[in-house]
Order: C-alpha cells, then structure tokens, then sequence
C-alpha cells in the first residue's frame, strides 16, 4: 500500500517537474510547481514528518508560489516566441549538457543504490513538538539569525522592486 | 517499507530536472523556479536521511532551507520586476550589459 502511494505521488513529482520545463507560459509552470511541492509534502506525509509535510503546503506551496504568480500577473507577460529563440551557441551546448546530466543521474544512481537499504525500524514522528522542542533548545541561535536574513531580505525586495530610491 | 535509496534516486532525478531547466530555459522566471525544484529535491533527502536515522535535525534543517528559499524568492522577484521595468524583457540572454 505504502509502495503504491510512494509510486504514485513520485510520478506525479517527476511528470510536474518536467511540465514546468516543458511549458510555454511561465504562469502554467507555476501553477506546476504547486502540483510538485504538493506531492512532494505527501512524501513527507510518508517519512513521518508530518509538520514539514503541512509547512511545506503553507510556506511553498502557499506564500511563496503565491508571490511568484502574483508577480507573473503583474508583469502581465505576453506569450512572445522571439524571446525563447536561442542562438546557436546554445543549441550546441544542449546536446553536450543532457548526455552529461543523464550520466551524472547515472552515477548518483549507482552510488545511492548501495546506500545501506535496511528499512527503517525506529520510530521517530516528526511532529510540531519534536521539532520545536530541538529547534528552541539545541538551534536557538539559528533560528533567531533566520528573522534577521528574512529582515534584510525584506529590505532587498523594496529596494530593488521600487521605482526611484 | 519503502528503502532509503528509492527516495535518493527520486531526489536525483528532481535535481536533475531543476538543473536541466536552470541551463535549458531562458525565462528568468523558469530560472527561479528551477532552482525551487532543485532546493525541494535537496530537502526531500534531507527528510529520508533524518526519517531513516531517526534523528529529528534533518528536519530542521529543511526548516532553515525554507526560510532562505523564501528570502531567494523574494529578492529574486524583485529583481525580475527591476529587469522587466528596465528591458521590456525577462529574456536573460538580452541582460548582458557586464558579458565582456
């Protein structure tokens, strides 16, 4: 059962990711981003950690992918083909860089296949209380260094989005 | 149960994907969100590895690679929205002013 849903949602993973490449309109790749970050959370769902599981919904899939379609929307982009017109030099690179980055999968591929596969026996939820009682005790001062990155990351965004400063 | 090693394949070939797009596309914006495919590949190892050595800092680690993808998106978008007001363009192939 546990397979058949592990099956099911890396499929939906993969086939979303490639969508989002495949996709003209970079509005469309968004909206198949949210399907990935989805299923990526139902993974977690099945690793037991079910508060990253619902973090990842309502930070990624909620907020962030949020701003990237509000910004899309924004800009109001027309769908112009002229733009993703690649010069030849481009062309070129592309049928050295997918055998490579087909040869490099490989490579982790063989690797990781002899990680040590030995199920999991422990039990270890990775519930709100087990992360909060780590986070606020052993990594305390990251966790307050983070709201000063999300501080001037915030004075950044204004900075560059706005029109005169 | 599912082995350790299925979720590293799966994590590699997202990656994979991610890194594909970074250099395929030409979207400033497809750039961006590759790189969101690749960080959420890297926190899906991240969540395997803590699930499989039931150790909860794994986990809070995909924590703090939230928080930096969410301070990467912002900036990062408001960056696009500098380029487009100065370009007409989101093409980043045209933004190549520094390209000596």
């Amino acid at each position: 059962m546990i397979q058949i849903l592990f099956f099911l949602f890396a499929a939906l993973a993969v086939g979303a990711a490639i969508n989002v490449l495949v996709q003209k309109h970079v509005l469309y790749s968004s909206l198949s981003l949210i399907v990935m970050l989805t299923s990526i959370s139902a993974l977690f769902v099945l690793l037991q950690a079910e508060f990253l599981a619902v973090i990842n919904v309502i930070v990624y899939a909620g907020a962030i992918m949020v701003l990237f379609v509000f910004v899309i929307m924004l800009l109001n982009l027309p769908a112009d083909p002229s733009d993703e017109k690649e010069t030849d030099r481009l062309r070129w690179l592309k049928f050295i860089g997918i055998p490579l980055g087909i040869f490099l999968l490989l490579l982790v591929g063989a690797t990781v296949w002899n990680v040590g596969s030995a199920a999991n026996t422990t039990q270890m939820p990775g519930t709100a209380e087990a992360i909060g009682q780590s986070m606020f005790t052993e990594y305390l001062l990251p966790f307050e260094l983070t709201s000063l990155l999300i501080l001037i990351a915030l004075m950044g965004a204004v900075v560059f989005a706005k029109k005169d400063l | 149960m599912i082995p350790l090693n299925w979720y590293l394949i799966l994590a590699a070939v997202l990656f994979l994907v991610g890194v594909l797009g970074f250099f395929l596309k030409r979207n400033i914006i497809a750039l961006l969100l590759s790189v969101e495919i690749m960080l959420n590949a890297v926190n899906l190892t991240f969540v395997a590895f803590s699930s499989q050595h039931a150790q909860i800092r794994g986990q809070i680690f995909v924590f703090f690679v939230l928080v930096v993808a969410a301070a990467e998106a912002a900036v990062g978008l408001a960056l696009v929205i500098a380029m487009f007001r100065n370009r007409e363009s989101l093409n980043v192939d045209r933004s190549n002013l520094l390209k000596w």
